[in-house]
């Protein structure tokens, strides 16, 4: 008896792996694409700030013994005043002399270069950026300072790296997609049902310019606090998800196509969003509103990339642990037989349509957050790549099938692309039109497949 | 009408054909004259659907010759398979629900001249094809307005259009009623004397008796026998289909009938159902039969809640229930088995587990969280006790024969704890092993004291099945066998046509 129920229960990973696979495909394509962008971008990269200083002392050290003295110059832009602290911290504890530290341009080095020359000090090295060993200024450097006459100019060494893999850049393509990754939340669970939805884009708008307009009427514009703009947000979302809920009304009561109910939908919020705004932006908001879009959370993530990754958890939960989990999977699968299980399928889609509305409205906030404002252009095409996200992800637009994990991967996918071609430097329109072809193959793959099973 | 020593219209010889992981056909053969009608028997999954998916170019074989009037042909596509003169006509019919009977019949072979078609031309010959086949059918009838029956005289005017010398026909009679089914044979009879070989796919063992010629029985895959019918009885042919001997069609039962269960007062919906009532008791199987289009679905349906009746009430054990949904069925105890388990009864993307546990789910989840662990265990516990063969619980139903399809949806029922069990159609399209096994579980259901209402157009199945017999005609109960041991077929069709 017990091995046979042994048999009966694949244990839980090996079903994790097996829906891992599942998503496979995708995940093999996210690869390849990072690989062939890691491969296209490959360039010489030149280390900044503290690395860049505390790489130089090393190299420093490993030419010249303690303890002579070092000039250093740089730019007086943050980044290269960062450098240079470290860089004389650096040397310093390794016993050299910092002969002295120039932030700013070549005359400024040179006065500096000047002064110790007269002062006789001698110089062993004069450590300083990449971009700075080029200055003129260093050039012929026994004749023009005698005591700087065996000076080595030494900066960072410039190593190999694709552009497309240095860290600030992958944050970049996490940071483009948050919004259209939570906005597919929702739309992923509309796919599922079997149905779609329009309106996300306008939502987005929407909500952008609801809670705008409210920071700025209600909470006081600029002076708004904390618990205020929590409540605007909340307000915002909460129009959307009504606005959701009607869109589930005019699919379940109505019975509507969701494709028709949710164009109309579109079109209403979008028209509502302009009206709120009077047609232009909404600017007066406090400047921590930017706290969520452009905030560094811990282990240096963006908080909208952890607000993103959170809801991501709690959706594959949702998805693939609840009763309403399964009662939507099943209400597309087959709405007649899920009814006829006792699935309250009506409610099911009404809270699908109302969640789709609430994650697009979420989305709004984040938009507006990053843009420091509310503008009923907001979210303008949204659906679509958002949708395209979806289905590239794997969910099919019969309903029924489609993974939290697939749709991830999916606006992953788009955006790897996005970022790829804009660090190759491919025009924006070669760019719509890659996109589209890249949308096409990558469903096409996913029913040659399909059908081949 | 066999025309001996000549060559045969159609040979298939040494057929296989593999799918990933199964060797659907192993050497098939199959050989049908101008003229004849052959029987193609075998339980499901034997390999009929296969063999005539090659013939009609759906699949290509791996291996083995066809030859049509003697001369070897590789068929390449459907396209091609008409072009060569055959012709298959589906249990779900292909016609265009749309259109009309016409632009059905001519579909994607209109006679233009300079892309116009002549409407009045193809009427014309669309008139002359129901001549011949003595069918009444209007050409500019919408197709889904028509009923089955006559949609499928369409399919078998649209084969003659095509000048099909092979007509396969998959279960043609499964949505005929009897009267229906006499007509489908005259046509037959006629096709036959045109010299048109017809193969014949039924589960229906009286029929292959009274219109085919020859029967090939195909078992796993393989070509078991290929016997003239007169040279057969039912008997021999069902233990060649299974493969050994069978003792008897029905189990044998003890019924033990307690206390009024179900209990239906004056259902009425449209002119469907006209003011049925009836009642079922603990331990009972009640019958519910009549012709197709009866009512008999429709009344189920509404003692199930998913269509609401306009008038009529309903209790289990005493206790009235709304019908407003499933929903309040399923609470109330009651549970419906329907005939089409691929549509109605299972969601074939979901998993045999999430199937199971669809109705459940309120008493086998925690604060929204389903708990799998508990939900597998008793889903074990229906795997063994209902003999369900599948490989493990997370496989897809879509797998699933239609016997075990049968019990996963009976699964679903029993741990929702159902007080009474509405079957429609138990055994359609379920092979004639599993069938016994079927019936087995009915009545073991019965004996634990579970009140059954078996609705079934098979009248051997009713009579060996029941305890009481329910015929409706109309829409209304039309009248009511209680000693079933001596009734007879006839007797029930007396009550069904009136």
């Amino acid at each position: 008896m017990t091995s046979e129920m042994r048999q009966l229960e694949p244990r839980t990973w090996v079903r994790s792996a097996l829906q891992f696979i599942a998503g496979y495909r995708m995940v093999g394509v996210l690869l390849l694409l990072c690989a062939y962008y890691s491969f296209a971008t490959l360039e010489e990269q030149h280390q900044e700030g503290e690395a860049a200083g505390k790489s130089l002392a090393r190299q420093i050290a490993s030419v010249a013994k303690p303890p002579v003295a070092v000039l250093v110059v740089a730019r007086s832009t943050d980044l290269d005043a960062r450098f240079a602290d470290s860089l004389e911290a650096e040397l310093r504890s390794r016993g050299f002399t910092v002969a002295g530290k120039v932030l700013g341009e070549p005359r400024d080095a040179r006065m500096a270069m000047k002064e110790l020359d007269q002062r006789g000090v001698k110089a062993a090295a004069i450590a300083t950026t990449a971009d700075c060993a080029a200055w003129r200024v260093f050039d012929d450097l026994p004749a023009k300072f005698p005591s700087f006459g065996a000076a080595q100019i030494l900066y960072p060494k410039p190593y190999r790296w694709p552009s497309f893999l240095k860290p600030a850049n992958l944050l970049n393509v996490v940071n483009q997609i948050v919004v259209f990754a939570v906005i597919a939340i929702g739309m992923t669970m509309v796919i599922i049902t079997g149905g779609i939805d329009l309106s996300v884009g306008s939502l987005v708008a929407m909500c952008a310019v609801f809670t705008a307009t409210f920071i700025r009427d209600r909470a006081g514009a600029q002076s708004a606090g904390t618990g205020a703009l929590i409540v605007c947000a909340l307000a915002g979302i909460a129009v959307c998800t009504l606005v959701g809920l009607f869109s589930g009304l005019m699919v379940t009561v109505m019975r509507l196509p969701p494709f028709i109910a949710t164009l109309g939908v579109m079109l209403i919020a979008s028209g509502g969003a302009y009206r709120q705004a009077n047609d232009g932006s909404i600017y007066q908001v406090p400047d921590i509103v930017t706290w969520l879009g452009w905030g560094i959370g811990s282990l240096g993530i963006p908080r909208a990339v952890w607000l993103m990754i959170v809801l991501y958890l709690i959706a594959h939960l949702v998805m693939s642990r609840t009763t309403f989990g399964r009662y939507v999977y099943a209400v597309g699968g087959n709405t007649e037989a899920a009814r006829l299980s006792g699935v309250p399928v009506k409610r099911i889609l009404l809270l699908v349509y109302a969640i789709s509305g609430a994650s697009a409205g979420l989305g709004g906030i984040v938009l507006g957050s990053q843009l420091k404002s509310g503008a009923p252009t907001f979210g303008l095409m949204y659906e679509l790549y958002v949708i395209a996200a979806v289905v590239v992800g794997g969910a099919s637009l019969n309903g029924g099938e489609g993974t939290m994990f697939g749709t991830l991967i999916g606006a992953l996918v788009i955006a790897v692309i996005q970022n790829g071609m804009n660090l190759t430097g491919v025009d924006p329109d070669t760019q719509k039109i890659v996109l589209g072809f890249v949308i096409l193959g990558a469903v096409s793959l996913d029913m040659f497949k399909r059908r081949r099973n | 009408m066999v025309a001996a020593g000549n060559v045969p219209l159609l040979e298939m010889d040494g057929i296989d054909k593999s799918f990933p992981g199964v060797r659907a056909l192993v050497d098939a053969r199959l050989t049908l004259h101008a003229g004849e009608v052959v029987a193609l028997l075998g339980e499901n999954g034997a390999g009929k659907s296969t063999l005539i998916k090659v013939l009609s170019g759906a699949h290509r074989p791996d291996a083995g010759r066809i030859r049509i009037d003697g001369q070897e042909v590789t068929i390449r596509s459907p396209q091609h398979a008409q072009r060569l003169g055959i012709s298959v006509i589906y249990q779900e019919l292909n016609l265009v629900p749309t259109l009309t009977v016409r632009e059905n019949l001519f579909l994607g072979r209109e006679k233009s001249r300079g892309g116009f078609f002549s409407k009045r031309d193809e009427r014309r010959r669309a008139r002359e094809l129901f001549q011949r086949l003595q069918v009444d059918i209007d050409p500019e009838a919408v197709c889904r307005s028509l009923p089955v029956a006559k949609q499928q005289m369409v399919e078998i005017a649209k084969a003659l259009a095509q000048e099909a010398r092979i007509i396969v026909m998959d279960e043609p009679t499964a949505a005929l009623t009897d009267r229906e089914v006499e007509s489908l044979f005259a046509v037959i009879r006629d096709l036959k004397s045109h010299g048109i070989g017809i193969i014949y796919v039924s589960h229906r063992l009286a029929e292959v008796f009274q219109i085919c010629d020859r029967a090939v029985v195909m078992r796993d895959g393989k070509h078991v026998a290929t016997e003239r019918v007169a040279d057969l009885n039912r008997q021999r042919l069902i233990e060649l289909m299974v493969g050994r001997k069978l003792d008897a069609e029905f189990p044998k039962r003890i019924t033990n009938v307690g206390a009024q269960r179900l209990v239906a007062r004056g259902l009425s919906r449209g002119r469907a159902v006209r003011d049925v009532s009836l009642t079922v008791r603990r331990g009972e199987i009640v019958a519910l039969t009549g012709l197709v289009g009866s009512g008999r679905t429709e009344v189920a349906r509404m003692l199930f809640g998913a269509d609401r009746p306009d008038a009529g009430q309903l209790s289990v054990d005493g206790r009235q229930l709304r019908l407003r949904s499933p929903r309040d069925a399923i609470r109330g105890g009651v549970c419906m088995l329907s005939e089409d388990r691929k549509t109605q009864g299972l969601v074939l993307a979901l998993s045999v587990r999430e199937n199971f546990g669809l109705p459940n789910l309120p008493h086998l989840s925690v604060a929204g969280f389903v708990r799998r662990k508990l939900e597998r265990l008793r889903l074990g516990h229906y795997i063994r006790s209902l003999g369900i063969r599948v490989a493990n619980t997370e496989q897809s139903v879509r797998n699933l024969s239609g016997g075990n399809q049968q019990k996963v949806v009976l699964a679903k029922w029993l741990e929702a704890n159902s007080q009474v069990l509405l079957i429609d159609e138990p055994t359609r399209g379920i092979d004639v092993a599993a069938k016994y096994g079927i019936y087995c579980l009915m009545n073991d259901l019965a004996a634990a004291g579970i009140a059954i209402l078996m609705i079934s157009s098979e009248l051997p199945e009713v009579l060996g099945m029941s305890d009481r017999i329910l015929v409706m005609h109309e829409g209304r109960i039309a009248g009511e066998i209680t000693d079933v041991a001596s009734a007879t077929q006839e007797q029930v069709l007396a009550l069904a046509m009136r």
